[in-house]
Formats: structure tokens, C-alpha cells, sequence
């Protein structure tokens, strides 16, 4: 075994960010290599096969959508940077989204990639909000998403002082928060911000085959721009000496040397791989987590009626509150994504209908059960989500929707875990982001969601931020 | 090296990282960020690709001697020389 393996950079992860950064060090010559500890890459946007059907993990939806010509915004950026086509994405836009709150959805907002039809929605439905929510809006607009060095402030307290309808406000709060808030009941404004141009200014697409068409062209970037890669193969310590980390240890005892290590496991999870800190209290790690069920119809939705939404974000309760439920799961908000519902031309579709619904839950309820009571609950749960989730859809009979169900899977906080290795199966992160990468050790760095650009467009971003700003421009 | 030649080298530069903008009309005079969509991140590439490529190092200070075509021109030829009266 090799164990005086020198690189100029070590990558922990192999997520969107790991390999957006690996990607921008390799293409200017860096010595660079990606230690992953799965089998599959992508972290929280991965991919699995069950029975010969692909499962996308984390992805409903690229957000950060833009159509060609528009310039200057988070997708164009990371094209640029990565010497990507867009084409190369073969991104597909979404046909409509809509935000449905009350018990059947009584109150609704529809969205497209075209921002007037949100904005006429709220005039039609919130007219005495429609002056505070433009007033939001070029707030929001003007805003420096993507300074490494602001000071946080409230969101809530921030939408507030420009809307008084407490239902607009949680109305605009679901869906940003489901997106990308790793905080319960409340966000920073700079992420509300980059969500809500990532959700509404910008826009919804997706290639047809999902996330894995992503991965593919970065991999293949990645391996051009002469990266190392090495699978099944996890960080178990960073070692530390004078304020710098010396070597990484990897599963298998082997030790490696890198002049800096980008990690992108997260802030928490990095602070435990370079051993316990010294003064400080260890960070804390985020508390959301998600379920959600797929169901794989042998139809197309649109034939049950279901084939206008692309996404919804329902609520069925007086106030929207985004927070770990108090049983393994909380039926009362969530995300539905239909993914056949893009817009992939006359020429093509997805070959058999998929319906899935994402719910907030409580990973201590999930992490201790053995395996026949994980799959018990999985069981349980899984009507409690679907039946919920499908108030906020056109009726369809349960008879109906069982004659045309054919596969189904569900993830939960565990199977987050197991492709993210977030401690608490925390989706989004810990609550507390570090702009500028910073860690204990002056040579290690944060990048994805930890680090705080959101989504997976922002989680690339950040791989090339912090790649550029701690290392390139430091020639 | 001739002036106009650095200045190609430039614009080759700039078509690989920002394939999306029209360069059949840059004016030499103005300051690329005038008449281009070009941000930070652009910048540090064409500093980052003159490197990569012709071995030509651009130190942060003076990064503002790439503002304009012509500035290019006036920065980067003679360091263009000095390389190849080298080699």
C-alpha cells in the first residue's frame, strides 16, 4: 500500500460541491483527489436501483433555472466556471408549481419559470399585500446573496416589516425553507434570499433521466480536467498539528498528505474528523430531516388528472411551522413532486409515472428501530404521507391509484444518513453556516451545504467559491 | 509578439470561459466589464488561463491592467517578450 500519497488538494466527498471543486483545482493543474466513502457519487443528489429502476435520492428539481441569454445569476456562473454547455444539462423546464395551504388547499399559489405569474397570483389572491411583497421583492434583488462576510438577520423579521398576512407570509416561507432551511421556524435572510431566487426569480428544470445526467458530465469533467477519484473510501480522521492538518487517515489506516483539504461533509462532521476541539463548545448539527415516498405508476399522472403540477408545497395547518415533528414524521406539510409533469418536448417522457411526496421527520424516532421495525414504520407510514399529500391534489380514487401503482420505496432520515453521513440525518446541514469555509485548521476548508450556498446549483457554486477563494487566488 | 496579437490571445481566453457572450464587437478602449458580462470569478480565469497556458503570471495588485483590451495590450506584450526572449 502506497502511504506517501502527496496531494495539493484532498477533497472529502464526492457531492455536487466536492466535485465542483475538484473539478476547477484539476482544470489549473492541481494535484487533486476525491475520498469517498460510498459506492455512488452525488451525497445527498445521488442515485439507487431497485429491481432495475433508477430512484433519484435528493432532487425534484434543478432550481437556479435560467433560460439561455441570461446572464450573471448562479447557473450561468457555474457554467462558466466549469466549462460547461448548458446543453450538457439538457435541462427541461417545469410546467407549473403551485403552493397550497388550508386543509384541501383552499388558498393557492401558482408558479412558473415566468416570476408575473407568482406575482399576479398574489395581487389576484393578496391584494392588500401586493405593494409589500414588490417592496420584498426589490429588497431581495439588491441583496448580496453571495457575500462571504455579511451579518445575519431574520428572515421572518425581515418579510414581516413588508407583509402583514401572516398566511402570505408562511405561504412564502414553505417552500424556501423545505428547499434548503436547515434552521427550524426561522432562516437567515441572506439563505431566504438565495432561495427565493433560486424558487421563484429564477426557476424550475430538470434533465429528463434526473440527477444522474449532473453527475455523469461532472464525473466526466472531472476525470478530463485529470482528477483522482477513490470510492468506498471515507476520511475516518484529519490529523492536526499547530493549527494545520497534516494528513488525512483514511477507513483503511492509510495515510495520506495534502497541503489543503476541502471538506464538504459538513461543518460538524469535519470538526469530529480533526478530533475533539480544544476550548470551544463542538458545533451543533441540524435537526430537520425528511421522509419521503415514491410511488411508480404504470401510467402517466396526467391520465388520473394529475398532469399540471410539477411541484407542490402544502400546508394543511392555520400556521406553517418548520420544525422536527413530534412523531417519526409530520403529515401536516410537505413537498409533492411529479416528475413527468417537466416539459421534455413532444419527442420524449418518462417511461412510467412517478409520484413523490417529501415530509419533515424525527430522526432519533428512526435511527434506533431494528430492521423489522424500521420496515414496519415504513409501512405505516408510508399511507399516512401519500393520503395527506393527495388532499392537496385533483381526487383521485384509492382503488384507482392502487390498480395503477406497480413499485414503491421510501427514504428516510436513515437512508440520508447513510448517503450524506450527516450526523442526525440532518438534510440541509447545521443550522449554522460558515460563509468563508473557515474551520479550526488554517489549511482545512468547508464547501457545500455547511459552507451555505443552497440547492444543488449552489451547492456546486460553493465547491468552486471556496476552491478559488482559499486556494487559486492564492497562486 | 505584436499588440494585436496579445489582444487575440485575450479574446481566445475569454471565449473558452464565457462561451455565452457575443465578442465580434469588444472595443478596445472600454473596459471589458462595460461591455461584457464579466465578474470577479471571470476575471481570476483569464488570469488563472494565462497562466495555464502561456506561463504568464498576473499578480493580484494588478489585476486592474486587464480592465480593457488595450490595457491588456500594453500590460501583457511585454511580458509576452520577455518570455519568448527567454526560451
Amino acid at each position: 500500500m502506497n502511504t506517501t500519497s502527496h496531494y495539493d488538494v484532498a477533497i472529502v466527498g464526492a457531492g455536487m460541491s466536492g466535485l465542483a471543486a475538484g473539478i476547477r483545482l484539476a482544470h489549473f493543474g492541481k494535484k487533486v483527489c476525491i475520498f469517498e466513502r460510498h459506492n455512488a457519487v452525488g451525497g445527498l443528489n445521488s442515485f439507487y436501483s431497485i429491481g432495475g429502476r433508477k430512484f433519484d435520492v435528493g432532487l425534484h428539481a434543478l432550481t437556479n433555472f435560467v433560460r439561455p441569454g441570461v446572464k450573471g445569476t448562479p447557473l450561468t456562473k457555474l457554467l462558466r466556471q466549469l466549462r460547461i454547455d448548458r446543453a450538457e444539462f439538457a435541462l427541461c423546464e417545469q410546467k407549473q408549481s403551485r403552493v397550497a395551504f388550508g386543509p384541501a388547499g383552499e388558498t393557492s399559489l401558482r408558479f412558473t419559470n415566468d416570476f408575473t405569474v407568482f406575482e399576479g397570483e398574489i395581487a389576484g389572491k393578496f391584494p392588500a399585500q401586493i405593494d409589500g411583497f414588490r417592496r420584498l421583492v426589490a429588497a431581495i434583488r439588491t441583496y448580496d446573496d453571495v457575500s462571504l462576510d455579511i451579518a445575519p438577520v431574520s428572515a421572518r423579521s425581515v418579510v414581516r416589516s413588508h407583509i402583514a398576512d401572516p398566511l402570505l407570509e408562511d405561504m412564502l416561507f414553505c417552500p424556501v425553507m423545505y428547499y434548503g432551511s436547515a434552521q427550524e421556524h426561522d432562516m437567515e435572510f441572506g439563505q431566504f434570499v438565495i432561495m427565493f431566487k433560486a424558487l421563484f426569480l429564477e426557476g424550475f428544470a430538470r434533465p429528463l433521466d434526473g440527477v444522474r445526467v449532473i453527475l455523469r458530465v461532472l464525473l466526466e469533467k472531472y476525470r478530463a480536467a485529470g482528477g483522482e477519484r477513490r470510492m468506498k473510501c471515507g476520511v475516518q480522521k484529519i490529523l492536526g498539528r499547530d493549527g494545520r492538518a497534516d494528513a488525512l487517515v483514511l477507513d483503511n489506516g492509510e495515510e495520506v498528505t495534502a497541503t489543503h483539504i476541502i471538506s464538504s461533509i459538513g461543518a460538524p462532521e469535519t470538526e469530529r474528523l480533526m478530533g475533539p476541539p480544544a476550548t470551544a463548545t463542538p458545533l451543533a448539527p441540524g435537526q430537520l430531516s425528511f421522509v419521503e415516498t415514491i410511488s411508480i405508476l404504470n401510467v402517466q399522472p396526467a391520465a388520473l388528472g394529475w398532469g399540471d403540477d410539477t411541484i407542490i408545497f402544502f400546508n394543511d395547518s392555520p400556521r406553517f411551522d418548520y420544525a422536527c415533528p413530534a412523531g417519526p414524521v409530520g403529515v401536516r406539510s410537505g413537498v409533492i413532486c411529479i416528475p413527468n409533469n417537466f416539459d421534455y418536448g413532444p419527442e420524449q417522457k418518462l417511461p412510467e409515472g412517478i409520484f413523490r411526496v417529501t415530509c419533515l421527520a424525527d430522526y432519533n424516532q428512526w435511527a434506533p428501530l431494528a430492521e423489522e421495525n424500521y420496515q414496519a414504520e415504513k409501512l405505516r407510514w408510508f399511507p399516512e404521507v401519500q393520503r395527506s399529500a393527495r388532499r392537496f391534489l385533483p381526487a383521485v380514487s384509492d382503488a384507482s391509484l392502487a390498480s395503477a401503482l406497480i413499485a414503491t420505496d421510501m427514504f428516510t432520515p436513515r437512508t440520508i444518513t447513510k448517503f450524506t453521513g450527516h450526523i442526525g440525518g440532518a438534510i440541509y446541514g447545521a443550522p449554522v453556516k460558515h460563509r468563508q469555509g473557515r474551520t479550526a485548521l488554517e489549511n482545512v476548508y468547508l464547501c457545500g451545504t455547511d459552507q451555505g450556498f443552497l440547492g444543488i446549483v449552489g451547492a456546486m457554486l460553493s465547491g468552486i467559491s471556496m476552491a478559488n477563494y482559499h486556494i487559486l487566488q492564492k497562486g | 509578439m505584436t499588440k494585436d496579437e496579445c489582444k487575440q490571445v485575450v479574446l481566445d481566453i475569454i471565449a473558452d470561459i464565457a462561451p455565452d457572450e457575443d465578442l465580434s464587437n469588444v472595443k478596445p478602449e472600454v473596459r471589458l466589464r462595460d461591455q461584457l458580462q464579466l465578474d470577479s470569478m471571470d476575471f481570476l480565469d483569464i488570469v488563472m488561463e494565462l497562466r495555464k497556458r502561456h506561463s504568464i503570471e498576473v499578480p493580484e495588485s494588478e489585476y486592474q491592467q486587464l480592465a480593457s483590451l488595450d490595457s491588456c495590450a500594453e500590460y501583457l506584450t511585454p511580458k509576452f517578450n520577455t518570455l519568448a526572449a527567454k526560451s
